[in-house]
């Protein structure tokens, strides 16, 4: 019960703020950015209750939908989606907070991102691929409307863009799907990862698709390839990222959080908890394909970010080469599950990648919302400079970000990188080589604009603008803390999640 | 006291490189009007941390038996695990640890107090000590660590500290380039470094160590890597251990991943006395010295140590040679700390850790004695560093003259009383001896000559003669708080040479193990006759040359040097230390500049057609459908795309609602295959 509650938690919110229609503007955005954090609440509960130790099922709630068909609503909640569905809530907190910052937003607005939160919870929840499917959609059009509507000048066509073929993604996986139920019956996660652990799923799809005259086991690289693409659209993978520029850069910046922070991580769970399960018995043949597009999307997101100029495009392709490096291990997992502790690692990694990412772009965009409030919208890299100077605190926060980002040790984004790179070496070396470039690289866009926003000499354009205040530096402080504590304890993220990773890696290992 | 101590070592260690951090962090919180208490916090932290290690430093002098050097192992600590491995952490205390701890601390506690007078009028005081503080305790952490890991992240950190000093003066956009190109040079260097941690991690299964005979650097681990072989012949020992030379490159600033120690100038010069000098750059020479048992495997010609010798030899030479023709008195001392750097990877390579130690140490004293005198002068002289623009100093500041001599003595090789003597001494004769060949010895011979000569030439242009800058010009000598760190490092400077003679070489039998023993016949031998007579005569060829042409030079500030009519086109090639810098703009920056506007382009040209196809495919596909069904479906799609329309009203309608459109064209055609399925499956 506790699990619907949280699911349906936002959308009440979102309901009360669509049926308010006397609630002024702010006091919206206020109310939403309280509620948005009210699912922490739930997900504490449920870690209260929850006794056992080594992750497993916190919570779970099932209802049987179509039950001839097999289709069940089924969520539950794991370590790992838990750490997922904490991320969910402190970024829609963090976007709401920036939003009332930055003074847009009214009512419709908040209730679309309050039914976005609602709908990621679902996704990273559902154990079924209807209810999955329907909440993974479901982002889309809130997505969509709030980057449309409260974005920039060219958002019309980015929006509609972003929402075509993200759609496009979404209906290739719906066909996969569809294609599993026809031929063994069910769409649940758990049963066709068992299935699949018995090669029932090319026995099943041969039979169902006989007409075809293909064999079974290149019938299910089919569906994976299908499920595939509707995962490496929302990532994005190379070269299916062109819609991702333009969306960040158009969408307002508390939008752009949640694009990045948030339905970007949605592909990253579909690929660790749907397509890893489901098709071990193909991803051998898979893996080299996914392996070279995850290499290409670590090298483009960077070699690209040195070029821009507007510091969200930096930022867009900065997360594009971050993200790469969780398609990366996915990749290696996929190749490989020889060395089991590589295995482990890199399944380890891919979560905190994907979680401190998310952390590390709420700081990120936040600095450009900060920077747009102060400069009334300019965020180009050479707007500014020596920011240093009058804004010492506004320079250190987002200082650490950046660095964490990079990869420095003692902030969040070094472990994740560190297992990351580790389980790709020890499975797919010559791929874990060349993304060190992509490491590399990352250093020197992201010290450059430290260097020419925050160093050199103060702009006499900028230097009455004010420093941090009190309420932006509370704003600031979750996600900063948790940039902090896991770079020095990174067991607190990990302990979460290594029961989920043993048992992801005991579904792969009979596939060597 | 050293038994007393013994069973509380094991926690106590954990303090010396924490404490500093702490003071760090506490400091990072504290406003700037409240630098001086900053100052004392950082300098009480550290003193803290000095006196233990030097405790400790005094219970690792007896070893535990003959050939076997004291080792005490901090029971490993779990920071993480991943599925079901571990990852352990700890701290070691050896002799080799012991020693750069000590040094690191004291040597970093007089800096700290020096800093004192000379960051007096700074106005982020307390600022400065909070990143010195965070750079010792991450020097302190590298050193102590007995994790590959632990030693990364200290690593990083230390290069971070390194990062923030050098560009302390953010306003100025040279230090902030500066700080920009050290952190990416030496990253190149990390990244290496990195590859070949996670090798040897993936190949062994731990990072610690020593752990009881199961460590990275015990024998059972060692044999297993040396056994397996790799890309190019070459053993997985021998390849990690180049990648980690490579890191080791980055951060001691040998060739051609220097070019950033020389701009890191730019930083207050404490922090070039510090970091830049005495401790984080000799980080590299000590990760070699740490994990010279990797290195190590198959002798002293292994390939890895055989590079080391070889690229040690190079940079020697080629920064000796630079230091010759340059003119601002910091650059001069920044290509000698390289070609010092040099000489210990010659050390390393053909000697062994005990001489690369004991010239690191040494060089830590008088190098660092060498700056805080420079910047005694440049404190003196009104912020001039131009040595064409000083000279005749001697009498204004005769203290500062005085240590600075000391300093530049010891690292010009005067004989007999001064360290740099027999460390060098030392290096010397491991390279002659070197079974690999003559080369890296004869490099590091001609070194040593230039660098008794480019030394000279300082020292006689800075003190000598008469003043040369134009104007009014009253030098002054340097406050006590300046001057005292000087006398105790420059006495480190001189009595480090007791310790390191071949006729009583307690620190290398120390190192290995073994019980100090006199042996003063040593001294007579062929051998070491032979080599202190040609330390003699590079003294003498080095001093001399200089004195010669530097004894009387001209009154004129802007009158060329003496050597440039002789060498001329060569002393500009000097001059711009052979050409690195527009030789990497040329090959890397500029390519990479291009390479990433042409990607752009690509990405401009090539993909986002590539998605607008993707898209008007996705568009028909979804009209299509809709055409065939439009009449024939009213689900909950339909519902949906109109509650969607009320919300998205007046602005969605300049777009005529299409996407809502193109939602339920695509609807309607995923309704039709669940149709279809469910007909089929019935």
């Amino acid at each position: 019960m506790l699990l619907l509650t949280l699911l349906l938690l936002p959308l009440v919110g979102a309901a009360l703020l669509a049926v308010w229609p006397g609630l002024g503007r702010m006091s919206a955005v206020s109310l939403a950015t309280v509620w948005s954090v009210l699912p922490l609440v739930l997900l504490a509960a449920m870690q209260f209750q929850h006794t056992g130790t080594g992750g497993g099922v916190m919570a779970e709630w099932s209802l049987p939908w179509m039950p001839d068909a097999n289709i069940h609503l089924t969520f539950s909640v794991d370590g790992t989606s838990c750490l997922f569905l904490l991320l969910t809530s402190l970024v829609t907190f963090s976007s709401l907070g920036l939003s009332a910052r930055l003074d847009i937003g009214n009512r419709a607005y908040c209730a679309l991102i309050l039914v976005m939160q609602s709908m990621l919870c679902g996704v990273f929840t559902a154990r079924h691929f209807i209810p999955w499917f329907l909440c993974w959609e479901m982002t889309l059009i809130p997505a969509y409307l709030l980057i449309r509507l409260w974005g920039g000048v060219g958002a019309p066509r980015a929006a509609l863009r972003f929402f075509i073929v993200t759609l496009g993604g979404g209906v290739s996986m719906l066909l996969g799907f569809l294609a599993l139920q026809l031929s063994v019956g069910t769409m649940d996660f758990a049963a066709l990862s068992q299935l699949a652990a018995h090669h029932e799923l090319t026995a099943g799809l041969g039979r169902a698709f006989v007409l075809t005259g293909f064999g079974g086991h290149a019938l299910l690289t089919v569906v994976a390839v299908a499920v595939l693409l509707g995962l490496a659209v929302k990532i994005p993978v190379v070269p299916f990222h062109a819609w991702l520029p333009d969306a960040y850069a158009e969408a307002p910046t508390p939008v752009t959080m949640l694009l990045t922070g948030l339905l970007s991580k949605m592909g990253v769970y579909g690929l660790l908890r749907v397509f890893l399960p489901i098709f071990p018995e193909v991803l051998p043949s898979l893996a080299p394909w996914l392996t070279a597009l995850a290499v290409a999307t670590v090298l483009l997101g960077a070699v690209a970010a040195l070029a821009q100029t507007d510091l969200k495009r930096i930022f867009a392709y900065s997360s594009v080469n971050h993200l790469g490096y969780c398609v990366l291990a996915v990749a290696a997992v996929a190749a490989t599950c020889a060395d089991h502790d590589a295995g482990a690692a890199a399944v380890s990694g891919v979560v905190l990648q994907a979680f401190n990412h998310g952390i590390i772009a709420v700081v990120l965009f936040f600095g450009v919302g900060i920077l747009e409030v102060r400069s009334g919208g300019a965020r180009g890299l050479n707007d500014f400079g020596g920011l240093r100077a009058n804004m010492p605190v506004f320079a250190g926060l987002m200082g650490l970000a950046l660095l964490a980002s990079l990869g420095l040790p003692g902030l969040s984004g070094f472990v994740g990188e560190f297992l990351i790179f580790y389980g790709v070496f020890g499975l797919v070396p010559w791929s874990a080589a060349v993304s060190l470039i992509g490491l590399l690289l990352t250093a020197v866009f992201l010290l450059r604009l430290i260097r020419k926003v925050f160093h050199g000499p103060l702009r006499p354009s900028i230097a009455k603008w004010s420093d941090l205040t009190r309420s932006e530096r509370w704003l600031f402080a979750p996600a900063i803390a948790l940039i902090i504590i896991p770079g020095l304890w990174p067991q607190a993220l990990l302990q979460f999640i290594n029961g989920d990773t043993l048992r992801l890696l005991e579904l792969l290992h009979p596939f060597p | 006291m050293a038994e007393a101590l013994h069973p509380h070592l094991p926690c106590l260690l954990w303090w010396v490189p924490f404490l500093p951090l702490l003071a760090g962090g506490i400091i990072a919180f504290l406003p700037n009007r409240l630098g001086r208490l900053a100052s004392r916090l950082a300098i009480g932290a550290l003193f803290v941390s000095c006196v233990i290690a030097l405790a400790a430093f005094v219970c690792t002098l007896t070893p535990v038996e003959e050939g076997v050097p004291f080792r005490l192992v901090t029971p490993p600590l779990t920071w993480f695990t991943f599925g079901d491995v571990a990852l352990q952490v700890g701290l070691v205390l050896d002799p080799l640890s012991a020693a750069m701890a000590a040094m690191v601390a004291f040597v970093a506690l007089w800096i700290f107090i020096y800093s004192i007078g000379y960051m007096e009028k700074e106005a982020r005081f307390g600022r400065f000590f909070g990143f010195l503080s965070l750079f010792c305790g991450a020097m302190l952490l590298v050193v102590l660590a007995n994790s590959l890991l632990l030693l990364f992240m200290a690593w990083e950190l230390v290069g971070l500290a390194s990062y923030m000093l050098i560009g302390f003066y953010f306003e100025k956009p040279s230090a902030a380039a500066a700080a920009q190109k050290a952190f990416i040079t030496t990253r190149v260097g990390d990244m290496a470094f990195f590859i070949g941690m996670i090798w040897l991690y993936q190949q062994s299964g731990t990072l610690l160590f020593y752990n009881h005979g199961h460590g990275l650097l015990e024998s059972g681990v060692l044999s297993s890597l040396a056994g397996i072989t790799t890309v190019g012949g070459l053993t997985v020992s021998a390849a990690t251990a180049l990648l980690l030379l490579v890191g080791a490159m980055g951060k001691s600033g040998q060739v051609p991943l220097h070019t950033w120690l020389p701009d890191a100038m730019e930083g207050p010069t404490p922090v070039s006395a510090l970091i830049h000098a005495a401790t984080m750059v000799a980080a590299g020479v000590f990760l070699v010295a740490r994990t010279y048992p990797i290195f190590g495997i198959g002798g002293l010609q292994s390939v890895p140590l055989t590079a080391a010798a070889w690229i040690g030899g190079i940079t020697a030479l080629y920064a000796a040679l630079v230091a010759m023709a340059q003119t601002d008195i910091k650059r001069i001392l920044a290509y000698s700390t390289v070609s010092q750097l040099g000489f210990m990877m010659v050390a390393l390579g053909t000697g062994g850790v005990a001489v690369a130690m004991f010239h690191l140490i040494a060089h830590a004293f008088f190098k660092a004695l060498l700056f805080l005198s420079a910047g005694s002068v440049i404190h003196g002289c009104h912020e001039e560093q131009d040595i064409r623009r000083m000279g005749g100093l001697r009498a204004a500041m005769p203290k500062t003259f005085i240590t600075y001599a000391i300093g530049m003595m010891a690292l010009a090789g005067f004989p007999f009383v001064f360290s740099g003597f027999w460390s060098k001494e030392a290096i010397l004769h491991g390279a002659m001896n070197w079974p690999g060949g003559y080369g890296p010895f004869l490099l590091a011979v001609s070194a040593a000559v230039l660098t008794a000569f480019y030394m000279t030439r300082q020292a006689l242009l800075v003190f000598y003669g008469v003043p040369r800058k134009p104007g009014v010009h009253h030098p002054h000598e340097s406050p006590s708080i300046m001057l005292v760190p000087l006398y105790v490092l420059a006495a480190g400077a001189i009595l480090l040479a007791i310790v390191g003679t071949p006729a009583w070489p307690w620190f290398e039998e120390w190192i290995k193990g073994e019980a100090a023993t006199c042996h003063p016949d040593a001294l007579m031998k062929p051998d070491a006759l032979k080599l202190i007579g040609l330390s003699l005569v590079i003294v003498t060829l080095g001093v001399g040359a200089s004195w010669k042409l530097y004894r009387n030079v001209s009154g004129a500030s802007d009158a060329p040097d003496p050597m440039a009519g002789k060498l001329a086109g060569i002393w500009k090639f000097l001059e711009q230390a052979m050409g690195f810098d527009a030789l990497f703009e040329k090959t890397i920056i500029g390519p990479l500049a291009f390479f990433a506007g042409a990607i752009d382009a690509m990405e401009r040209q090539i993909f986002v057609p590539l998605m607008a196809g993707g898209e008007s495919f996705i568009k028909r596909f979804g009209r299509w459908t809709g055409v065939s069904d439009e009449k024939g479906l009213n689900d909950g799609f339909d519902s949906l795309c109109s509650g969607l329309q009320n919300r998205a009203d007046s602005a969605s309608r300049s777009q005529a609602g299409k996407p809502q459109g193109y939602l339920r064209a695509i609807g309607l055609g995923m309704s039709v295959l669940l149709i279809l399925y469910f007909w089929l499956s019935a």
